[in-house]
């Protein structure tokens, strides 16, 4: 294995709120939400990893506390061997490490200032974390905007006088502006029509290979993330609950939550197919009981043990790892003695400490 | 399907909009029916015309716009001639309107229960005594857990799934004979998309009500239409039966929309993207065929104009070359 390039370990993340039914005159104990709890994964070199999960689930946090925008409460973010999780984040801005993390954010429309031009915008990390000055600046200003697809008769224009397309673009130029090792892509494509969509893909995909760029890729689009992604990330209620390569986890999910997330994607092939849905809502974030699946309550397969004991993620064959007492495993990798009554049900019998 | 009057029929509708920097030609000749009980799709890119046409049909067109041409017979009834007493007696009634951001619909200072009992007072017939009772019934029938508790609450209390799901009871309160569903999804996660759209495909089955859906969407309206009409600048440009429409696109637009989107099994490589933008519609000069510079088929036959030709029993194409 190379060296990640992004190490996670332990990640936390709570806020602290108000408990229902506070009264602002009482002295009362605080509640905690816990919007990332205990979050683990590597990046490698090069690799793409996708970052799945519904909204609520604590993504942007995540993607915040890499980027370093906020704080951690505890946990370990390793970039490049060097720990930058206990630098605090108006110091970050000022370390060299800034430059090398860099993101494309969500609507590319309401990120760029509407009163600085195409150029200005792209130039603006630069200012601040180069010493590029004058023409030099101008010109790397120029070479990003080319690897972006920009043509240099729009860096003049201002965010209103350009297309979806083209705002999107300039995103993109402005993170790579910089020359980062890790970009961090939340939903880059989530505000574009499928056309231009399209091309932005394949100009993130083709960029990477180019600058040797690794990608945290954030999305709601499974498809999307199937035709990015090497690695799929799948998060629910502040925790993974499924990590591994896109196609197995994908074409064969373990997790419950991952399956529904797979059954949810509109096809063509599936009309008129009954397929899984979830019912109900996703537990409260606030004061989780520790013992008890997040999942549970709305896994079609709880029992009486995912309340009791919460499932740690671990590793199953094929490089993946799913945090679930009775992950579905196909038959590939499955041993051949799986249980008569479902074939779908692996006996793993996690050890019960209460018992 | 021709036997029947058509439950709405939309002939010919061209619509403008005036502007400092000219008239915009937003909808141009769109025609489409849909029968009773039909769920038909509207899909193209944004600003393609597709919540113009909404809007039209229910009368709430802004004041800048302006009906050029055309007729939408709705039951019989000529909604573009009619008052404004027959609109407000249809809409909400017959034809009602899920919209986009279902938090924007809703009021965000009255429970939500109150909300529907104002629908239902305003267009049902049912006893005032009665109308608290039908709310909370309705917002069970939409999957609401604990309705009677969730009636109290106010919509910033919900989540978005759930707004949605009180938007759709309002939307339903009165059994509409036709439900304008103006993306009715965007914002929401996939998990809870699916979960919506089953619950409306339900519900529309359920009571023989038909459906306009109106979506960027290709999977989405390819999963739960019968039938889908393609937009392009203003122009339907393809109209056909879902399968059909997938299996053979003739319109060449519709031909790169499903190259365009992402499914199960492609790669990325294999995806093609669209050359070129729509047209500004603002021109006066516009081409015949609104697609024709974006178009590779593109000849001197295109210059003329739009042709509707009509493959088979119900597939339309606006197109000189067919593929």
């Amino acid at each position: 294995m190379t060296k990640p390039i992004l190490e996670i370990r332990g990640l936390t993340r709570r806020f602290p709120v108000k408990p229902a039914g506070h009264r602002p005159w009482r002295r009362a104990k605080m509640s905690w939400l816990h919007a990332v709890d205990g979050v683990e994964f590597a990046i490698a070199p090069g690799e793409t990893v996708g970052l799945v999960g519904e909204s609520g689930c604590g993504k942007s946090t995540l993607v915040r506390l890499v980027t370093r925008l906020i704080d951690p409460s505890s946990g370990n973010i390793a970039f490049v061997g060097n720990e930058i999780g206990g630098i605090p984040a108006r110091r970050f801005a000022r370390t060299p490490q800034r430059a090398s993390i860099q993101m494309v954010f969500q609507d590319a429309g309401e990120s760029l200032n509407p009163r600085f031009t195409a150029a200005r915008v792209i130039a603006d990390p630069l200012l601040r974390l180069s010493r590029l000055r004058g023409s030099a600046l101008a010109a790397r200003v120029r070479e990003a905007a080319g690897l972006a697809g920009l043509p240099d008769e729009l860096l003049s224009r201002f965010p209103h006088q350009l297309s979806g397309g083209q705002k999107a673009r300039v995103g993109i130029a402005r993170a790579i502006a910089v020359e980062p090792q890790l970009m961090i892509l939340d939903e880059p494509t989530a505000a574009l029509d499928v056309s231009v969509q399209v091309v932005i893909l394949q100009l993130l995909d083709g960029l990477k290979r180019r600058l040797g760029m690794s990608y945290l890729f954030v999305s709601h689009d499974l498809n999307v993330v199937r035709l990015l992604c090497d690695r799929v990330l799948v998060m629910y209620l502040g925790k993974i609950v499924e990590s591994g390569p896109v196609g197995t986890v994908f074409g064969s999910p373990a997790h419950p939550y991952t399956k529904a997330l797979v059954a949810a994607i509109p096809s063509l092939d599936q009309r008129g197919v009954k397929r899984l849905r979830l019912s109900g809502e996703p537990r409260s974030p606030i004061d989780p009981d520790p013992g008890t699946c997040r999942f549970f309550g709305r896994c079609p397969k709880g029992q009486k043990n995912c309340a009791a004991v919460m499932p740690e993620l671990r590793p199953l064959a094929g490089g993946r790892s799913v945090a679930c007492h009775y992950p579905e495993i196909v038959a590939a990798e499955a041993t051949r003695e799986a249980p008569t009554m479902n074939s779908n049900l692996l006996p793993f019998q996690i050890p019960h400490p209460a018992s | 399907m021709s036997e029947a009057p058509p439950l709405l029929a939309v002939a010919d509708l061209s619509i403008e909009f005036r502007t400092r920097s000219g008239s915009v030609r937003a909808l141009e000749k769109v025609a489409f029916d849909i029968g009773r009980g039909e769920t038909v799709a509207l899909v193209g890119e944004s600003g393609s015309g597709k919540s113009v046409t909404a809007y039209a049909l229910l009368g709430l067109l802004d004041p800048a716009a302006r009906v050029t041409s055309g007729r939408i017979v709705f039951g019989g009834l000529d909604l573009l001639t009619a008052g404004e007493r027959a609109l407000e007696e249809m809409r909400g009634r017959e034809v009602s309107l899920i919209s986009q951001n279902p938090r924007g619909a809703l009021n965000p200072i009255r429970p939500v229960g109150k909300q529907l009992a104002d629908v239902l007072l305003r267009h049902a017939n049912v006893r005032r005594a009665e109308v608290p009772q039908r709310a909370v019934e309705m917002l069970a029938k939409v999957g609401i857990p604990d309705p009677t508790r969730r009636a109290a609450a106010y919509p910033f209390e919900l989540s978005g799934g759930m707004c949605q799901r009180v938007t759709i009871a309002l939307a339903l309160a009165c059994s509409p004979a036709l439900l304008i569903a103006d993306e009715p999804t965007t914002g929401l996660d996939v998990t809870t998309q699916a979960v919506v759209m089953d619950l409306l495909a339900e519900l529309a089955a359920a009571s023989q009500m038909a459906t306009i859906l109106i979506t960027h969407d290709l999977a989405l309206a390819g999963e739960y239409a019968d039938r889908i009409v393609v937009m392009h600048a203003g122009h339907v440009v393809e109209s056909a039966p879902a399968d059909e429409l997938f299996a053979r696109p003739r319109h060449p637009y519709t031909a790169k929309l499903i190259a365009a989107t992402p499914k199960s099994g492609t790669q990325l490589a294999d995806l093609a993207a669209i050359p070129g933008n729509l047209p500004d519609v603002r021109r006066a000069d516009l081409p015949a065929c609104r697609y024709s510079a974006r178009c590779e088929r593109h000849s001197k036959k295109c210059d003329a104009p739009l042709p509707l030709v009509t493959i088979g029993q119900s597939h339309m194409v606006a197109c000189w070359q067919p593929l």
